[in-house]
């Protein structure tokens, strides 16, 4: 099949304020094509599938191999990261829409600082004493180790809270990537030092409570994290400290 | 100054660390990055990082590792330097740990260690197969701790432009533009540490991230920075080709027993798992038998061009070879190699448990950087640099998992040193006299020319011409007149930028924009490689001429500086000798 084309439809949006408007364009298939070597090559070749000149698309990216978490987009509907989206695995035509709980900046790029945010309202990191050297860490089993891993590998491309019903401006609620590292930095022998912290920080308006199960966030997870195991998890450390909290009042 | 104000450039592993260790020590971190700095090309590192633990009773030493970086890196490096890196190297293992990172263990709990190139011993930490990843959240969790506390400042969607340099030649502070208002503004600060990273992008397509374009590297060397080993470019042997990037295959696979191979007739188009033992050829390991298919990089990246290109047993034809995994057992592959086969997975489509993976080498790393002197300091004031933007470490050719190693070392030694300078630096606080305003004026002069441009030249279309001839010619096998062709190439795209057309003009997260700026820079730091490589007459580490076979320490054993000749807008040369005072140069024969 040598001159196969590709059809994809593009939702653009020049700046925050203005209107989203759709495009579509038409280019050459090659074999190996993701839905980011696609837009380089419409960048290559700024023209819609009428022939029209247009603007190349501004989208995020910077790995084009799945772990730095910047491509997150809706393609055909579903949130997903586009490198890693191989267009042979596409139904046509393909759509491209930037993730809808998020602020647009422009085009397919968004606005996802709000987890960085998360994450220092619950102290995800480790409080060592300094950089200087005291020796190695704890000691840990292989278990452990295996335990935490998957956990550590968030990429935190916010798929998991685009796809959450319970993500919204109602609710608040800090979405399932943050809980999940609660529960990591929670199980790792220093980080417990923070784990008051941590779950205080998930409590009331918009903490773990706001979550309904709906396990839509573990099914769209590119790093398959645990997450609704992780929810229930942290959920229960939530209540035991919600207890420990009345009695120590 | 008590508590001085620096600005790290970059936030992957080297501008992270540095920054960790000078809020650490009081001082404020105004820190720029062009993608959130979790978000940094570090987390592609695979691997795993080195540092002479010897905790499987071989009797490794950091004199070991010294070794073995120095000779891997064919008696280039400085040797002071990276004596004390690898000195270092067994206490950074130990804060990473402490940090949370999800190493792997032994049995006993205790951090497990792999084999990596250019070494014989278990030296290399990791976690899973994403080590970089894990480390720089670690390092990211460790600043965004010292952001709630007030003392680091992010300025993330921020590209450095260029360095304020005052008329006395010392820098006050950067220019930077804002990637979303795409405003040009001025920040001071009392010094600046660069943490930019590598350079891929001029070579087209690479392992490297797509910010990876060493623009920021670039615009120093054009304000008067020297560039050091410009030619030392590092061709990973194990690629995943691909029309967008090419994706790295780990050493580890190697390191845990991978075997790189093809069929021993030309055109066999059998199905590789049919073919028997006895028609397969390893060629490493015939080649190399005490390294097999653990030699340097550099080295395997040579043999797999010789094999596809001369003896033209590349598969079906094509330039790939063979990179086999499937006689080791699949649990032994999931706990150690996991996110990496996934990478072959969902990019090629086939589970490399089962079928030998296809692979070709692509370009890496870049050892040359900005020039620095043993403390991490350019040679303009007030300007450090660290990380794989910097030269230091390497020497011809890096080994697997040091750069890691040496982006932390690097950041550890740069923080420091900035704020000793800062503090002091009777300059802070002088009058810049205008220094700011004019840096602005002139940085804002070059964005409304390009907006105002209304050529005919596609700067995508100038970028893959740059990739393509700089990949064919300047990477594993260099001759001296495809080298002048070269230069003589990025002489005319840098005519024909000239003439740009740039499609956007919106003044609100101009992506094309953006990059057409980079691509003025990569076209200069593009033409400081080529002519460094056109001048070093002699195979040196990375850098193989067929016609200059031989290492030529008479002549050679010489770093190469570039410095930028604004008057004929080209790079002018000059060299440093070497400091091997701690190992005597000897042949590199592995
Ligand atoms: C696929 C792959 C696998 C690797 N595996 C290993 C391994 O296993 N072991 C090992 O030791 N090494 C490995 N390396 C090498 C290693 O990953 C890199 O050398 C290292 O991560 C570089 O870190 P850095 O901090 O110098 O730069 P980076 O991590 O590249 O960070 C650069 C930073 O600078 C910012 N930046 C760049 N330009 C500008 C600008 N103009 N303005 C503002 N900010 C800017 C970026 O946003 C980013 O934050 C690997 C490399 C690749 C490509
Ligand atoms: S389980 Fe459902 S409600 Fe809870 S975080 Fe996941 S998607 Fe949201
Ligand atoms: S948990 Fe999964 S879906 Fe959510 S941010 Fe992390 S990697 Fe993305
Ligand atoms: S570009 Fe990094 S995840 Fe897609």
């Amino acid at each position: 099949m040598a001159n196969r084309t590709v059809i994809i439809k593009i939702k653009r949006q020049t700046s925050p304020e203005s209107k989203p408007y759709w495009e579509e364009f038409a280019l050459p298939w090659k074999p190996g094509m993701n839905v980011i070597s696609a837009m380089m090559d419409i960048a290559a070749n700024p023209v819609t599938r009428s022939g029209k000149p247009t603007r190349p698309i501004t989208y995020d990216s910077n790995c084009l191999e799945e772990v730095c978490g910047s491509c997150a987009m809706r393609i055909n509907g579903r949130a997903r990261m586009a490198c890693s989206a191989l267009i042979d695995k596409l139904d046509q035509p393909i759509t491209l829409e930037p993730l809808s709980k998020f602020p647009v900046v422009r085009d397919l790029a968004v606005d996802r600082s709000v987890l960085f945010e998360n994450l220092k309202a619950v102290k995800a990191w480790v409080p060592v004493d300094g950089t200087y050297d005291l020796g190695p860490g704890p000691r840990q089993t292989q278990r452990h180790q295996e335990d935490a891993y998957p956990l550590s590998r968030c990429i935190s491309c916010c798929c998991c809270m685009e796809v959450c019903p319970q993500f919204n401006d109602k609710t608040n609620f800090v979405g399932a990537a943050t809980i999940a590292q609660v529960r990591l930095f929670n199980t790792h022998p220093t980080g417990a030092a923070l784990k008051e912290d941590r779950l205080h920080a998930l409590m009331g308006d918009g903490g773990i409570q706001e979550c309904g199960y709906a396990q839509n966030c573990v099914e769209v997870c590119p790093k398959d994290i645990p997450l609704t195991d992780a929810i229930s998890e942290v959920s229960g450390q939530v209540m035991r400290q919600a207890i420990k909290d009345i009695f120590t009042r | 100054m008590a508590n001085p104000n620096i600005i790290v450039v970059g936030g992957g592993l080297a501008g992270l660390s540095a920054t960790i260790k000078i809020a650490e020590a009081g001082g404020h971190v105004d820190l720029f990055s062009i993608v959130p700095v979790k978000r940094s090309h570090s987390v592609c590192a695979q691997g795993g990082i080195n540092a002479a633990k010897n905790l499987k009773g071989e009797g490794d030493t950091p004199w070991q590792h010294f070794d073995d970086t120095i000779y891997g890196g064919d008696f280039l490096a400085n040797q002071p330097p990276v004596k004390e890196m690898c000195e270092a190297a067994p206490a950074i293992i130990d804060l990473l740990d402490r940090m949370g990172v999800p190493f792997n263990r032994t049995p006993e709990g205790l951090l497990d260690f792999r084999r990596f190139g250019g070494t014989l011993y278990h030296r290399t930490a990791f976690a899973g197969a994403t080590t970089g990843q894990q480390l720089l959240y670690a390092l990211d969790e460790q600043v965004r701790r010292y952001e709630s506390e007030g003392r680091v400042r992010k300025h993330e969607t921020w590209e450095f432009l260029s360095g304020v340099i005052d008329h006395t030649g010392v820098c006050r502070g950067i220019c930077a533009i804002d990637l979303r208002s795409m405003e040009v503004h001025t920040f001071p600060a009392e010094a600046v540490i660069m943490a930019t990273g590598g350079i891929g992008a001029i070579f087209g397509k690479s392992t490297n991230s797509v910010v990876c374009t060493g623009s920021a590297q670039s615009a120093l060397y054009q304000q008067g920075a020297f560039y050091a080993n410009g030619e030392f470019i590092q061709v990973h042997p194990t690629s995943i080709p691909g029309d967008d990037k090419l994706r790295l295959m780990s050493e580890s696979a190697r390191g845990e027993g991978g075997r790189v191979w093809v069929p021993r007739t030309q055109g066999d188009k059998r199905d590789p798992k049919s073919i028997p033992e006895s028609e397969r050829w390893y060629f490493l390991e015939e080649w190399y038998p005490k390294y097999g298919n653990l030699v340097p990089r550099d080295v395997a990246t040579r043999a797999i061009h010789k094999v596809v290109y001369e003896h033209n047993l590349g598969i079906d034809g094509q330039p790939m070879v063979y990179l086999d995994l499937t006689h080791i057992d699949r649990a032994t592959l999931d706990r150690k190699l996991e996110g990496i086969l996934e990478i072959y997975e969902k990019f090629v489509g086939d589970d490399p448990r089962t079928t030998p993976m296809k692979i070709f080498p692509g370009m890496h790393y870049t050892m040359g950087g900005l020039w620095v002197d043993f403390k991490q300091a350019t040679n303009i004031p007030g300007i450090f640099a660290c990380g794989e933007c910097e030269y230091g470490y390497h020497g011809a050719n890096r080994l697997g998992a040091n750069s890691l190693v040496s982006c932390i070392f690097g950041g550890f030694v740069a923080g420091p040193q900035a704020l000793a300078y800062a503090r002091n630096n009777a300059k802070s606080g002088a009058s810049a006299n205008g220094a700011f305003d004019s840096e602005r004026k002139r940085q804002e002069e070059i964005n409304s020319r390009l907006m105002s441009s209304d050529g005919t030249e596609n700067p995508f279309k100038i970028w893959r011409e740059l990739g393509e001839i700089m990949t064919k010619n300047v990477t594993v096998i260099r001759y001296n007149d495809a080298l002048a062709k070269t230069d003589e190439k990025i002489v005319e795209l840098l005519e024909r930028y000239q003439r740009i057309n740039l499609s956007d003009k919106e003044m609100w997260a101009n992506t094309s924009f953006v990059f057409t700026r980079q691509l003025y820079n990569m076209l200069q730091l593009a033409r400081v490689i080529t002519q460094g490589a056109a001048m070093r007459n002699e195979s040196r580490g990375a850098h193989y001429k067929p016609e200059f076979p031989e290492r030529d320490d008479v002549n050679f054993l010489k770093t190469t500086k570039a410095y930028f000749a604004p008057d004929a807008d080209e790079p002018r040369f000059e060299f440093e000798p070497v400091d091997t005072s701690l190992i005597k140069p000897r042949p590199r024969k592995y």
